[in-house]
């Protein structure tokens, strides 16, 4: 016979080392595989120029008391509001309330700026934009599912699970933030 | 896809899906049962190799197009916005524009050999002209994936390749209007090219599903020409194959590889890193190395059409190849005076390469000027590239026909394992230069 | 036979490619030992440093460089890179360099158009706002963008520094048209301007006149200010500004060489074991 038995032919002698070899080898391939993968993954992430506009500085002047200013900050809506003393001290009044995710006012704004809120205006339940002063809680009230946050930015009532998010910020001077 | 089928079906899936639709059984068939020569050579894993270059191309090219802008404003910025700024752009793009050629060094090694053991003869016709679809194919696709990074190279080659359709008498112009979308190479032609350069490798992915159908139908030729007589003259694919196939493709990433990372500029031409200006044309244009021997055939030829035509000639004439090599002794191993000719043929591809790289003006020989026969120096490029077209031409028009006729060749083995038992010093060249033969 | 044939064929295909393509008829560039060469090479930083100081004290006078941002001088493999600030925005030497530059902007209130410091984020501003104002300025011709001069050049960083430094009289007989200069190194053809004997010399005219003299540029670090020095420092720049990912390219290759290695390896005797009963 044509000296190929191909399927006894290739056991032979030395079982272990053979099935070394050809886990190791299948196991290199699979590994060069996965290396490769990772780049094809990896590029789907923010790009170097993308993450270079991440941040935007605000001139906070331009906001008049009780109203509040929507800019476009990494491609989603930031809520710059300026607070009444009525609003400040509706939110401190509620600082011990039966909240879904307790937070106090203070942990909501900068030490002493009370009267400035910033936050990311994306809802906590599915990403739509809460509107301005609608709700129960004169805060914000989502159109979407109704979701009604208070004058401090936090879920009161509604199917959202987390307060509006607080982004990295800080004071340049009195009048200016850097958020990012 | 041979017929009789050994798959048995294990587990109770497996049973449940073969009943329903059989498609491990026609894996199982296809790539781990499927009897395979037990002689084939490496010449034969350029196929497993360019399954692996076309799926490098679609992964690659997928994930370019998620951060490629195709308009002439912003494509070139784009392209260097993924060198430089998208997470492993560089890798990509560069695995991208390298791994074109290395399909076409993989493609061009698979067309010799298929021309060298006569892989293109009955019953394998179709397998044969299949494959030259798929090179055509090929060949669309890289022309306009070249066209889209938008810098001088690939504006000028488009506005050059494009104008050859200008060459057919009266739809010429229409035909060149239609393919630019205006009255020049422009936005809407870069569009297209974009659309067309995603579609074609799906195409290229669909008749290479054909080719392999086609394959499995007849089974492999092999490096005797002989067919497959009993079990004894073949092995299993799996492992038999994969394993060697794999082996070949470890190596062939090794040189991709090498130039991918340490010379990924060394194969393109670097004006093409010179943004697209539609009002200067580049002092030397070519394309890129795996069309040369087809524009240096191009430029051979002082009449436009005439030119045209034998440029798309030099690829029609491998579709009818199948009908103009009459012998019946399928591998050049049994065929000695056909095998001269043959690598005479290889050289003459390799000289046109080199011609249409060069200037047509330029001496083969620097500084010897001899005379001047009808247009151009004797000693020039155009005329070394029209000795090495009309040998080109020759060689499938006349040499193939007339060698079946007359040749006598030498015995050939009964069967595959014949040779192969015997190790007879009969044993031709082809196979002696075998590394993987066992000594 | 045929393995060998076909295979010194592809890779003479392979080859050909390159260096059979540069037919011209300037002179060969003069080749420089850089520390970027090879495979293990790497960008020399204080090099680096230096050649965007030329770059930015005489270049960019003419010469864009549209596709760099400041925070590119301070990233991975950057002349600026410092390994305290991974995010090269943050780095307090790129926004000193980018705060001397202004850009123009958008006044988000009123929509003017307003100047405002550059900040790492953006491009580096370009000496003229058009293709045509830059010509207007240059006596017709267009100074290109620095961008990817060096590998869009046939020699790259080697074509650049030989340029810079190749300037020379002109050859008797070679009648150089105002607003041009003679560089052998220049791709081109002088024949028209030839009325010497012979062949006319090989090179062609350039509109830019030598832009480097001794001492012209300051080095920080205290390296002779000489032509060759400068001209070396903002070929290397370049060279660098074109491929800003060459580092970390080649450390990836040799990681993928030495696995691809052991794979091919390990398959090979895996492939010698499974033939090894087979003859064949």
């Amino acid at each position: 016979m044509a000296g190929a038995n191909p399927e006894h032919g290739a056991g032979g002698d030395d079982p272990s080392r053979r099935d070394f070899i050809h886990i190791a080898a299948v196991a290199a391939a699979a590994g060069a595989a996965a290396t490769v993968a990772w780049p094809l993954v990896d590029q789907m992430n923010p790009a170097g120029d993308t993450l270079a506009l991440a941040s935007v500085e605000f001139d906070l002047t331009k906001v008049e008391l009780g109203q509040s200013v929507t800019i476009k900050w990494r491609g989603k809506p930031l809520f710059i509001r300026h607070r009444t003393g009525a609003e400040i001290a509706a939110a401190i009044k509620d600082d011990k309330a039966d909240m879904r995710d307790p937070q106090t006012d203070e942990e909501r704004h900068k030490p002493g700026k009370a009267e400035w809120l910033v936050l990311i205006g994306t809802c906590t339940h599915l990403g739509c934009v809460p509107t301005f002063g609608g709700g129960d809680y004169a805060g914000w009230f989502c159109p979407c599912h109704g979701s009604h946050y208070d004058t401090s930015g936090r879920i009161r009532k509604g199917p959202a699970p987390k307060n509006l998010a607080v982004p990295e910020y800080a004071f340049l001077s009195d009048t200016l933030v850097k958020v990012g | 896809m041979s017929g009789h089928s050994n798959y048995v079906p294990k587990t109770g899936i497996e049973r449940w899906l073969d009943a329903r639709m059989p498609i491990v059984r026609l894996a199982y068939d296809s790539v781990v049962d499927f009897p395979t020569p037990k002689n084939l050579n490496y010449w034969y894993t350029f196929g497993g190799i360019l399954a692996l270059c076309l799926g490098i191309q679609l992964a690659t090219g997928i994930v370019l197009a998620m951060h490629y802008v195709p308009h002439v404003d912003h494509a070139f910025a784009s392209i260097e916005r993924i060198m430089r700024d998208v997470n492993y752009g560089w890798l990509v793009r560069y695995m991208h524009a390298n791994g074109a050629s290395m399909f076409f060094i993989a493609v061009y090694a698979h067309m010799f050999r298929g021309l060298y053991y006569g892989s293109y003869k009955a019953p394998r016709e179709l397998l044969w002209i299949l494959g030259c679809v798929i090179y055509l194919l090929m060949m669309a696709t890289a022309f306009m994936g070249y066209v889209l990074p938008w810098g001088q190279m690939s504006f000028h080659g488009a506005v050059v390749i494009t104008n050859l359709f200008g060459a057919l008498p009266v739809v010429g112009e229409s035909i060149t209007t239609w393919l630019w979308g205006g009255f020049a190479v422009d936005n809407p032609t870069l569009n297209r090219f974009f659309s067309l350069h995603y579609l074609l490798p799906f195409m290229i992915a669909g008749v290479v599903v054909l080719h392999i159908w086609a394959l499995h139908v007849v089974g492999n030729n092999n490096p005797t020409g002989v067919e497959v007589k009993s079990k004894a003259d073949t092995v299993p694919f799996h492992p038999y194959y994969t394993v060697k196939d794999g082996f070949a493709i470890a190596v062939f990433l090794l040189m991709f590889a090498a130039f991918v990372f340490f010379n990924p500029n060394a194969l393109g031409d670097p004006v093409n890193y010179v943004p697209a200006n539609p009002l200067v044309t580049p002092a030397h244009i070519v394309p890129e190395w795996y069309f040369l021997p087809f524009y240096a055939i191009l430029r051979a030829v002082p009449d436009k059409l005439m030119g045209v035509l034998m440029m798309f000639g030099a690829i029609a004439v491998l579709f009818v190849l199948p009908w103009l090599d009459r012998s019946r002794v399928k591998s050049l191993r049994y065929r000695p005076t056909t095998r001269m000719y043959f690598f005479i043929f290889v050289v003459a591809c390799l000289v046109l390469g080199y011609c249409g790289g060069k200037l047509p003006d330029e001496h083969v020989i620097p500084g010897l000027s001899t005379f001047t026969l009808f247009d151009a120096d004797l000693n020039s490029m155009v005329w070394l590239s029209r000795f090495a077209a009309a040998y080109y031409f020759a060689y499938f028009l006349v040499i193939l026909p007339w060698m079946g006729l007359t040749e006598t060749p030498l015995p050939q083995p009964e069967s595959i394992s014949e040779p192969v038992l015997s190790h007879s010093a009969a044993t031709p060249a082809g196979a002696a230069a075998s590394p993987e033969k066992r000594g | 036979m045929l393995r060998k044939g076909l295979a010194i064929a592809v890779l003479g295909l392979a080859l050909a490619g390159g260096p059979a393509l540069a037919a011209g008829s300037q002179k060969e560039p003069r080749t420089v030992a850089w520390s970027f060469n090879g495979p293990f090479g790497k960008f020399d930083r204080a090099q680096l440093q230096r050649g965007y100081k030329v770059y930015r004290e005489v270049c960019s006078a003419c010469h864009a460089m549209s596709l760099m941002s400041f925070r590119n001088l301070g990233q991975k493999g950057g002349p600026f890179f410092d390994p305290k600030y991974p995010n090269p925005n943050d780095n307090p030497y790129v926004k000193t360099i980018a705060k001397d530059y202004e850009v123009s902007d958008i006044d988000g209130e009123t929509g003017d158009v307003v100047k405002r410091p550059a900040t790492a984020a953006d491009r580096f501003p370009s000496p003229f706002p058009n293709e045509a104002a830059a010509r207007a300025s240059n006596g017709g011709a267009l100074p290109p963008d620095f961008s990817t001069l060096s590998k869009s050049r046939e020699g790259g960083p080697d074509y650049i520094y030989s340029l810079l430094t190749g300037y020379v009289t002109p050859p008797a007989g070679l009648q150089v048209p105002t607003g041009q200069h003679y560089n052998p190194y220049m791709p081109g053809d002088v024949s028209a301007y030839w009325k010497g004997k012979g062949h006319a010399p090989v090179g062609g005219m350039i509109a830019m006149a030598a832009p480097l003299a001794p001492e012209k540029v300051t080095f920080d670090d205290g390296t002779k200010s000489t032509v060759d020095q400068q001209a070396r420092d903002v070929s290397a720049f370049l060279a660098w500004a074109s491929e800003p990912k060459m580092e970390e390219r080649k450390a990836f290759g040799v990681g993928a060489m030495v696995y691809l290695l052991i794979l091919a390896g390990l398959l090979y005797v895996s492939y010698r074991r499974i033939w090894r009963n087979v003859a064949h």
